[in-house]
């Protein structure tokens, strides 16, 4: 019978199906950090029990860790007793740590695929529900809460409910200016921030092809902010090449790599497989996104405004009024009239080379607008330096960027960076939620490339009428 | 864990949609390596002002409502990141049980929870109910005329009664699985390393592609 690609690796990992519907289900890869492990790593430790497979686990510190020069003197007391302790659970339980000054260290979405844990054909969780991240592999990829964290350390394995499947196809192609996030934006827009609940949704179609393999990590990872599950592309070959292209110290090499490729060509959803859900968007018609509310599903076309409370479809007229008093706008508003005092390119969503060369191609040889504040973050440790090695630091900091070191930073402000009250934010990041980037924080979500627009703009713009001028 | 057991609670009515994990518990409270003292942070910015004291406008400053133990809110309650904290905090609060509205039908439901917050839910022993919207708008009919209503919640039969001058009895759905392991508080743990032979199995023939 005619399979999916979720169907095809779920069969793979089924260790035990039980009676009450539940599947035991391996997991080949265990990502963590320092914020939802700690009490699971106590729990493993009441219970006298071990790290099933360490050498599946791989921990980094991301959520807290400052990104200024300084960053090795952390002065919240609170922050450093929690990485301090992932530095002595990784020790004790014999997990690889890549922590605070390893030439490795990034956000765990970010150096997962960099390091080559993640493959094709793969279960992988971690405690973050941005782990969807990881389906642009055709990797089957969740974010787990920190008791099953507990649960996948201490037996590799996971009970799950078989999910639902939806298909989401993105025929055509997308016009000059718009991104892999303005994609995913769209969708959200479209099915509402809850839409996508309990699917795993597979993302197909010409437009998703001609994606990078990271404008496809910026689809997939976006896909919990529907609700889904997981996110999946079937890998290609432009998934084989990226795995390929550099040294990955955790990927197969030589003739073990053929014989993995060789595997992987058979994972790709089989013609005539069914979905539980499908839905076909054209690209072409997508305009570069930006959102105007407290969820990531209230998203609007940069040429539109904001709009009147009873006019959002799947919301009720007083959430969207909430919504507009926090954010401090008002209804007719044009997108393209809203200032911005921060922009922050950073996060699992937008911080890699791609991102960063995109950023850099418009700030080349501008300025930030006066009134603006740029932070810049990479992803990882790694990406800090490849750009270094491109220049494109030079580009930031030329144009009044802060050119800062790997974290999550200002996505969700557990370090020191955050939005002050009623400050606004055009963010590359995840989630427009109140209070997510700092109290009283306004983000509007936004791909790199109209993120780099605004600063040097100081308000939103339509990037393909800016880069007529 | 602790088995859940039928009780009768005061509700608590939080009338918005979307209630998401950083409002639930925002992120300075993360920080925490332990997997207590949440409560007092629930809802941290809604309920407490700049000044630090409580909000009185907020629905758990007012006295009708501090010693609640049931939660009724709006749709894709829970959505967000995966932190458990914002299962513990409900919990520590005082909350066994959360009740929400699916809205829609067939392909385009969306339910009342967002998916791990539901599961987080069931491995700490928190009942989360979906219930109808209009089932769902007439409890916050209830609460708004008479605050301090009480309901007796029974995951046994799988019903919630809204106490009043008439009673209003709801039943609800749940599956297998999580109702088994709410009302006997099973330890999931340990449970699936009675399958550790399976497991074993599995591993010796399984490719993880580890080079």
């Amino acid at each position: 019978m005619a399979k999916t690609l979720f169907e095809k690796i779920w069969n793979r990992h089924i260790v035990e199906d039980f009676d009450d519907g539940t599947t035991l289900l391996y997991i080949d890869r265990h990502l963590v950090h320092e914020v939802t492990s700690p009490q699971a790593f106590e729990g493993l430790r009441l219970a006298g029990r071990a790290v099933r497979r360490p050498e599946l686990t791989f921990a980094t510190m991301d959520h807290n860790v400052p990104t200024t020069a300084d960053r090795d003197t952390i002065r919240d007391p609170v922050s450093k007793a929690q990485m301090d302790a992932l530095a002595v659970n990784c020790e004790d339980f014999g997990v690889q740590l890549y922590g605070l000054g390893h030439d490795r260290q990034g956000i765990v979405h970010i150096i997962g695929p960099d390091l080559g844990i993640t493959l094709p054909g793969l279960t992988m969780v971690c405690g973050d529900s941005h782990t969807s991240t990881h389906g642009a592999f055709g990797t089957l990829a969740f974010g787990i809460g920190t008791s099953e964290v507990e649960h996948v350390l201490a037996a590799q394995t996971l009970r799950q409910k078989k999910p639902p499947t939806f298909r989401v196809t993105f025929t055509g192609s997308l016009c000059e200016g718009a991104t892999a996030k303005d994609m995913v934006l769209k969708l959200i827009g479209m099915i509402g921030a809850a839409g996508g609940t309990g699917y795993v949704i597979e993302y197909s179609g010409d437009a998703i092809r001609d994606l990078s393999m990271e404008g496809r990590m910026t689809v997939c990872n976006m896909t919990i902010e529907a609700g889904a599950r997981a996110g999946m592309i079937a890998p290609d070959e432009k998934t084989f090449e990226f795995i390929s292209r550099i040294e990955r110290p955790f990927a197969p090499r030589g003739a073990e790599l053929e014989r993995a490729i060789a595997d992987w060509r058979t994972l790709p959803t089989d013609e005539g497989a069914e979905f539980d859900r499908e839905l076909e968007i054209d690209a072409s018609q997508i305009a570069p996104q930006v959102t105007w509310g407290t969820n990531p599903g209230m998203v609007i076309d940069v040429t539109g405004s904001i709009p009147n409370p009873e006019d959002v479809p799947g919301c009720t007229p007083g959430d969207v009024q909430k919504a507009l008093d926090y954010m401090g706008l008002e209804s007719g508003k044009a997108i393209t009239d809203i200032p911005v005092d921060t922009v922050f390119i950073g996060s699992c969503t937008n911080a890699r080379m791609e991102d960063l060369r995109r950023a850099a191609k418009i700030l080349e040889g501008r300025k930030v607008a006066n009134s603006v504040r740029l932070l810049v973050v990479p992803g990882s440790a790694e990406i800090r330096r490849e750009a270094e090695e491109e220049g494109l630091d030079k580009v930031f900091t030329e144009a009044g960027a802060e050119w800062r070191f790997a974290g999550c930073s200002m996505c969700l402000g557990m370090n020191p960076d955050q939005l002050k009250p009623r400050e606004r934010c055009a963010s590359t990041s995840n989630r427009n939620f109140e209070g997510r980037q700092g109290k009283g924080g306004r983000t509007h979500l936004v791909s790199p490339e109209m993120a780099a627009v605004a600063a040097v703009e100081g308000h939103f713009v339509d990037i393909r009428d800016w880069m007529k001028e | 864990m602790d088995p859940f057991q039928k009780f009768r609670g005061v509700i608590a009515p939080l009338q918005r949609s979307n209630v998401d994990t950083d409002q639930i518990i925002p992120k300075q409270f993360l920080k925490s390596v332990k997997r207590t003292g949440f409560g007092e942070s629930l809802f941290f910015d809604w309920r407490f002002l700049a000044d630090g004291n409580p909000d009185p406008d907020f629905v758990l400053s007012r006295d009708a409502f501090r010693t609640a133990e049931i939660l009724v809110a709006g749709n894709n309650f829970g959505c967000g990141s995966s932190r458990e904290h914002a299962v513990w905090a409900v919990m520590q609060f005082g909350f066994k049980c959360v009740i929400a509205p699916s809205r829609g039908e067939g392909l385009e439901r969306v339910p009342g929870f967002a998916d791990i917050f539901c599961n987080n839910s069931v491995k700490n022993g928190l009942l989360t109910i979906e219930l109808s919207e209009a089932e769902v708008d007439s409890i916050f009919e209830v609460v708004t005329a008479s605050p301090g209503s009480e309901a007796t919640v029974d995951l046994e039969s799988q019903t919630v009664t809204i106490h009043g001058d008439t009673d209003l009895v709801l039943s609800f759905e749940i599956d297998g699985a999580s109702k088994e392991t709410l009302v006997k508080g099973l330890d999931e743990i340990a449970l699936t390393l009675q399958s550790d032979p399976q497991i074993t199995a599995f591993e010796k023939s399984h490719q993880t592609y580890l080079p």
